[in-house]
């Protein structure tokens, strides 16, 4: 009844073409970035910044890129811990480095050199699809990390293998380091990721996109068509690897401050942001923040309900969280292969038609 | 997604409403994953001692004590969650019982004033005072370890070591890599040969290392491993052959579970400690009475008089005491982080404290000060009987290497120092 394109005249092209052509969406929309731009910096607090906006914020970039090279262009990838390692170590190389650059170039940068490393492994999918090319991915995941443990030099040859954000500012206000404030950490991740978000979605909705769609959806007919598969693959794994590199680089950076490699990006990881955007929704870019949202907070969720309200000791309600995610996976796989997204559209669907379904 | 975070504020307020006039004591500890093994012991020893303090003294100083558990599965970012959950809660001493966890909390809390101790783990040159205001680690490091090893290997080896070969089986992360440099010092001044093997996490695959140890047929092999690897490396040094009493483990590789998958197999496997074993202390039959038979045990009650147990037990114990401490200094009972932070710099264990506690002889007796974090480093050897199912201490607590160690305190505190921009204290 109020959710509907009637009575919203739009009189150019690219009013039509907008990213939120329903008026409440778009709405929905400037009002999620007002709250977070202008409303949560005044009342975050350090418990909600480092345990849950900012792992949302940082794993919502990573879903996104995977999201590119897995939802978009169908190329199966197990490498984003690696990939998510190469951001955080390429942006501690240039931040030890170049100390007087800001470190919103260095982020930048870092997202540049993963993209590259992502397109050097990104080049066996030409020749390989599906399983195997997952086992490919898998190779880069094993092999950056043994190379991050094996070279010194990435980790400045330090005595532990470790790797520590040193105090970096912006406009003078530390963003890394042990002395920052809540919100300007906050605040800088939600400027990567608004940007990334912007990119992601105008770069599926354009040509890009449309190639990576076709690639996926069957490589031959694409090719046919005159897809060159050589330019869409590489330039799927190339942006995906910007977006993953990124969220690797403030997640080493800003979120964890100290970083181990074979901890921090490990397997897990992998399949962590894999899940994130099965359960959000392939090809989708609110499937990434839904999926990224629902793992970050799941855990955070159990452990209060579990520990904090109903007194039970910790190791049960940590065994508790891993059977409940599973099973929510398997039901997801089961109920909604499309993943929370799916569910967003069918519910704005039925809205569209409310009260009169037929 | 705005209903779970609206769920969550109440949620987060409910959870952080402070209640104050209790000494809290945050346990980061893993009762999940491949470090379970070694954490549950250890965090039911810790609990169970706070637990002993409220049911038979009613507190540290009149006030009771409040052990806030959280599980951190040894993950970093976990441990990020539970450090900030807790810190709120007017929290006084971090134990981690991580050392990549530590690591990412050396600079939160020195920010944040909360002191954090890390007992025998952690970042060695945090023993230096001067440049980590808020960072403990008495009574002993890694690289005492390291160099009580090599002290016990030249006992043994008539103080010569020319030519003798050593392998490092070690855990590749921040922990397993922490002796090395040194054991690379130590190898200039003894002479012995040094080779490195690392295990990747979790640590079962451990087959081309000790494949490796079958060739090179070292003299004696070193290990720095925890959790799972420790049963792993064992079973495999069963499985070659090698001679059970040449393989010698840091205080993380030497507990009850690691040896007794191996079965008589691992009989004369030795480990390091800085505190002692077994269950014949006066402490344990209070712990069995108001805790145990009250029914009032962290986990089941099975663990006690076990070497992580009792470890963990030590760490509450040190911390109570420099909570006591930090009740004198300061005249108050319901002392702050900062006031514990005092309590620890200041805090002097010396036999009689230990024997009125109910564990003479259980450790070595030391003062803490502002320059000297790290304690007296003092390392004996425990050997374990397959036959009994005990291990015992086989040398006494021994002085380790400190003009070599010093050094390299001096030298990565100050690195630490100059990165990080930090003055230095204790003037």
């Amino acid at each position: 009844m109020f959710y509907r394109e009637a009575g919203d005249f739009k009189t150019t092209y690219a009013a039509d073409n907008q990213t939120f052509p329903i008026k409440i969406d778009r709405m929905g929309y400037y009002v999620a970035l007002l709250v977070a731009f202008l409303i949560i910096p005044f009342t975050i607090n350090d418990y909600w910044a480092n345990a849950i906006l900012l792992p949302f914020l940082i794993y919502s970039i990573a879903a996104i890129g995977l999201n590119i090279l897995v939802g978009y262009c169908g190329q199966v990838s197990l490498g984003t811990g690696g990939f998510m390692a190469v951001g955080a170590y390429a942006c501690y190389k240039l931040m030890t480095s170049f100390p007087e650059v800001s470190i919103f170039f260095h982020v930048l940068l870092s997202g540049g050199i993963t993209a590259l490393v992502c397109i050097l492994f990104g080049l066996p999918s030409l020749r390989i699809k599906g399983f195997y090319l997952a086992v490919a991915t898998l190779a880069a995941q094993f092999f950056l990390v043994w190379l991050f443990n094996r070279v010194p030099w990435f980790y400045n040859y330090s005595a532990s293998g470790q790797i520590n954000a040193p105090e970096r500012t912006v406009f003078g206000v530390p963003v890394t380091g042990p002395n920052t404030e809540s919100w300007a950490t906050y605040l800088f991740c939600l400027v990567f990721l608004v940007i990334c978000a912007l990119v992601a979605r105008n770069l599926t909705r354009g040509m890009a996109g449309r190639k990576w769609m076709a690639i996926r959806d069957m490589d031959i007919a694409a090719e046919i068509i005159g897809v060159n598969p050589l330019k869409a693959k590489l330039t799927a794994f190339g942006v995906s690897g910007f977006f993953i590199g990124i969220s690797g680089a403030l997640f080493f950076a800003l979120y964890l401050g100290a970083v181990e490699v074979g901890e921090a990006f490990g397997i897990q990881k992998s399949f962590l942001v894999l899940f994130m955007i099965i359960i959000g929704g392939l090809g989708s870019i609110f499937g990434s923040f839904a999926g990224a949202a629902f793992l970050v907070l799941l855990p955070v969720v159990l452990k209060v309900v579990g520990v904090d309200w109903l007194g039970w000791p910790t190791d049960i309600v940590a065994h508790l969280q891993l059977v409940i995610v599973g099973g929510l996976i398997v039901m997801f796989l089961i109920l909604e292969p499309h993943g929370l997204a799916q569910l967003w559209r069918v519910a704005k669907q039925k809205l569209r038609l409310w009260p009169f379904p037929h | 997604m705005k209903m779970k975070f609206a769920t969550m504020a109440v949620t987060a307020m409910m959870a952080a409403a402070p209640a104050m006039a209790d000494l809290v004591f945050p346990s980061l500890s893993y009762r999940t994953g491949p470090y379970a093994a070694g954490g549950i012991p250890f965090a039911d020893g810790y609990a169970d001692y706070f637990t002993l303090l409220n049911e038979r003294d009613g507190g540290i100083g009149g006030v009771p004590t409040r052990l806030l558990e959280c599980e951190t599965g040894y993950n970093t970012e976990k441990g990020v969650e539970c450090y900030e959950s807790t810190k709120g809660e007017g929290a006084l001493v971090y134990q981690p019982l991580s050392t990549g966890i530590t690591y990412q909390l050396i600079p939160k809390t020195t920010a944040d004033g909360i002191p954090m101790h890390t007992m025998g783990y952690g970042r060695t040159s945090a023993a230096n005072g001067k440049v980590f205001s808020h960072t403990f680690n008495y009574p002993g490091t890694y690289w005492n370890g390291a160099s009580g090893a090599i002290n016990y290997l030249l006992a043994e080896n008539g103080g010569d070591l020319n030519g003798h070969k050593i392998a490092l089986v070690y855990h590749n992360s921040a922990y397993g890599k922490e002796p090395i440099r040194t054991l690379e010092e130590l190898q200039k001044k003894h002479g012995f040969e040094l080779s490195l093997l690392p295990v990747d996490h979790p640590g079962q695959e451990q087959k081309s290392q000790w494949l490796q140890i079958r060739r090179e047929k070292p003299d004696t092999v070193l290990m720095w491993g925890w959790g799972v690897m420790n049963q792993v490396a064992i079973q495999e040094a069963a499985n070659i052959r090698f001679p059970m009493e040449n393989f010698i483990g840091i205080w993380w590789s030497g507990a009850e579970h690691d040896v007794l998958s191996a079965g008589a197999k691992a009989n004369g496997y030795k480990a390091l400690t800085f505190h002692n074993v077994g269950r014949d202390f006066p402490i344990f039959d209070d712990i069995q009475k108001y805790v145990v038979d009250a029914g009032k045990a962290a986990g089941a009650g099975d663990q006690i008089g076990n070497v992580l147990y009792n470890r963990g037990m030590y760490a509450a114990m040190l911390a109570a005491e420099a909570a006591k401490t930090a009740q004198e200094i300061h005249g108050t009972a319901d002392i702050t982080p900062a006031m514990m932070r005092d309590g620890m710099e200041a805090l002097s264990i010396t036999e009689e404290k230990m024997a009125g506690l109910g564990m003479p002889n259980f450790g070595p007796s030391f003062d803490v000060s502002c320059e000297n974090h790290g304690g007296p480093g003092l390392v004996g050897v425990t050997q374990w009987d397959a036959d009994s199912q005990t291990w015992s201490l086989i040398s006494d607590f021994a002085e380790t290497d400190m003009e070599v160690i010093g050094a390299l305190i001096e030298e990565d505190s100050n690195a630490y120092a100059s990165e990080n921009n930090i003055e230095m204290s204790c003037n």
